[in-house]
């Protein structure tokens, strides 16, 4: 598709990027702070630029919906659908079902807060049970944190390349605040990628039959299965976990966060070093599987203290304290219930880490 | 081989829809009886290259292993949404799922309604034998009141637990579906000891047939199937086959509902 620049919300961009990058069909249940995304989508569906886009349906439910994703998926098709914490929880049936049968697709959360119905602000509270395979059975899943109204555009693309190569559902994890935002971007001239999908259930050829199944009655054979997902989750923590790093170099505080809580970092690191004191940010882009060892990285060439920034009452801390063994001080600071911390929050706490 | 499987593997081989691997369902149950007829409907159909079949939870759980098609596996209840799914996607591709009553009238009940009300060009076969049989003989949404299973020791209350629900009038009562029907499988024991009637298995090859050919004139398709399961009514096989049609056929009675597009006059 051609280059263009555009001017959108966090949702709607992220609908267009999906659009882009050839997505066949989307799923929607709608729920406030996501619903801008099935929206868009229903607008443009039909429309001669996405001739790709064959599906749009309202389904009666998330779980409905979750899995119509599951049975245009085993078709190999670009299947998605997008809610928020509520409905999250919902996908978790069909994403543990996804992760079972090696369905690639992308669900994506725009987190509000609180645990029930909470409210419709910015939280990241959603951070253990995107990352952990918030189902059951244990299962590997791939959590992308975009922090930017341009990444909420290009994050489909990265998002259905690993969902596709790997063969595994990946959720784009936002927040209410990125969905909301509006900021000003340019879609690239990339053409839509497609993938092998020879594994495809769309009829036996012969006596050659594709089932997908997560049953495995016998014991030996379920134990094969999960040692094979296991080591698919080995293969991506080895390959891909991306971060990114800004003054890190000669940092004596390390502020990390994602998604919204990163834009926040990256002011308070700027303040931090007017007020002489040497911050950095580590901004983690794959919340799973975690950049653990670039930040082991970061201890080995001497930063010794780091400010977890996050918008719960600490979750991504315990992977922070994790990749760093007890090597060094990890403090945490946030906010919750819909509200962010102001920079001089997080200036204060890294001045007093830095004391 | 045993004895029994030599005589019996010649006639399941002989369907390519059939992959000849013997079934674990319990002697006497219909989910076998059907997953023979859906062979046969696929195979005189020739549609085994394009069908996609949805796994179901519960008995028919393991229908992927019989039947030589491919297959995808839903969660609990939801296989009409996972076929809407492939469906939409690939209009060419021929879906169906066995779903039991658990499956497909409680846990999943809101999937098969919505499905049916949109007119999803799928077919459902609903098994019903008005038990859990999967886990063992609990309480199923059509179990008849009075009935003992292990969850109402005591006999199904219909005051603490509503009476039994009718799948066939329910998705009947939308107005797109196409083709509406309930057949009694079982075979009747008559009342001259060693005579069978096999009615309900040719009413069911035909209305087998006839929701896979609706399907493909863009009709949602449902078929109830009254069934039996002798080994969580704790009956005999034949006593279960009576008990089916004294306590289960009147409170689900046999009949075409709807034929929009008048497959079965043909």
């Amino acid at each position: 598709m051609t280059e263009e620049r555009a001017f959108l919300k966090g949702n709607e961009a992220l609908a267009y990027g999906a659009l882009r990058t050839g997505l066949n069909a989307y799923f929607a249940y709608p729920i406030t702070p996501s619903s801008e995304i099935p929206e868009t989508l229903a607008a443009e569906w039909g429309r001669p630029e996405y001739p790709a886009f064959k599906v749009f349906l309202q389904a009666a439910s998330e779980l409905e919906a979750i899995s119509m994703v599951i049975g245009a998926a085993a078709t190999g098709a670009k299947a998605m659908t997008a809610t928020s914490g509520p409905g999250f929880s919902l996908k978790q049936e069909g994403l543990s079902y996804a992760a079972g049968m090696e369905l690639p697709m992308l669900v994506v959360d725009v987190n509000r807060a609180g645990p029930g119905l909470g409210n419709l602000g910015p939280e990241q509270t959603d951070y253990f049970q995107a990352t952990r395979g918030g189902g059951h059975g244990g299962y590997p899943t791939v959590v992308l944190a975009p922090a930017s109204v341009p990444e909420m555009a290009s994050f489909p693309a990265l998002g259905f390349d690993l969902a596709f190569r790997y063969r595994t559902p990946v959720v784009l994890l936002a927040d209410a605040f990125l969905g909301q935002l509006k900021e000003d971007l340019s879609f690239p001239d990339v053409p839509a990628p497609t993938y092998d999908v020879s594994w495809a259930a769309t009829g036996a050829r012969g006596d050659e039959r594709h089932v997908l199944s997560s049953l495995n009655l016998e014991l030996m054979d379920q134990s094969r299965h999960s040692h094979h997902l296991l080591d698919k989750r080995l293969r991506i923590a080895e390959q891909e976990p991306r971060a990114e790093e800004v003054d890190t170099d000669d940092a004596e505080v390390v502020l990390v966060a994602y998604g919204i809580c990163a834009r926040l970092a990256r002011r308070a690191v700027r303040l931090l070093r007017s007020r002489s004191v040497r911050a950095g940010l580590f901004r983690p882009i794959t919340l799973a599987p975690f950049p653990a060892r670039r930040l082991r990285g970061l201890l080995e060439a001497g930063r010794r203290k780091f400010l977890v920034v996050e918008l719960n009452a600490g979750q991504m801390v315990e992977d922070v304290r994790l990749a760093v063994e007890g090597g060094a001080e990890v403090r945490s600071v946030g906010e919750m219930g819909g509200l962010l911390p102001s920079s001089l929050d997080l200036v204060r706490a890294g001045e007093a880490m830095a004391r | 081989m045993t004895a029994a499987a030599e005589v019996y593997a010649p006639t399941l081989g002989a369907l390519s829809a059939l992959t000849g691997k013997a079934t674990h369902y319990c002697a006497g149950c219909e989910h076998g009886t059907l997953t023979r007829l859906i062979a046969k409907a696929i195979d005189e159909l020739g549609i085994r290259e394009r069908t996609v079949m949805v796994s179901s939870v519960g008995c028919s759980v393991l229908a992927h292993e019989y039947l030589n098609v491919d297959a995808v596996q839903a969660p609990h209840g939801r296989a009409p949404a996972v076929m809407a799914g492939i469906k939409r996607v690939r209009p060419d591709l021929v879906t169906f799922a066995v779903q039991g009553d658990g499956d497909a009238v409680s846990i999943g009940l809101l999937e098969l309604l919505n499905a049916a009300n949109r007119g999803e060009p799928i077919t459902v076969f609903l098994v019903n034998n008005a038990i859990y049989g999967m886990t063992g003989g609990q309480m199923a949404p059509t179990t008849p009141s009075g009935m003992v299973t292990t969850t109402t020791p005591a006999g199904r209350d219909p005051v603490a637990t509503g009476p039994p629900i009718d799948a066939t009038k329910l998705v009947a009562s939308f107005e797109r579906p196409a083709y509406v029907k309930r057949v009694f499988l079982p075979i009747r024991p008559t009342p001259a000891a060693r005579v069978y009637n096999a009615r309900g298995a040719l009413e069911g090859a035909r209305s087998v047939r006839h929701a896979f050919e609706v399907q493909e004139r863009g009709g949602f398709a449902f078929v109830e199937f009254v069934s039996t399961c002798s080994v969580n009514w704790k009956l005999g096989i034949l006593d279960a086959k009576r008990y089916a049609a004294e306590a289960l056929e009147p409170l689900f009675p046999a009949g075409l509902v709807r034929d929009r597009f008048g497959v079965e006059g043909r």
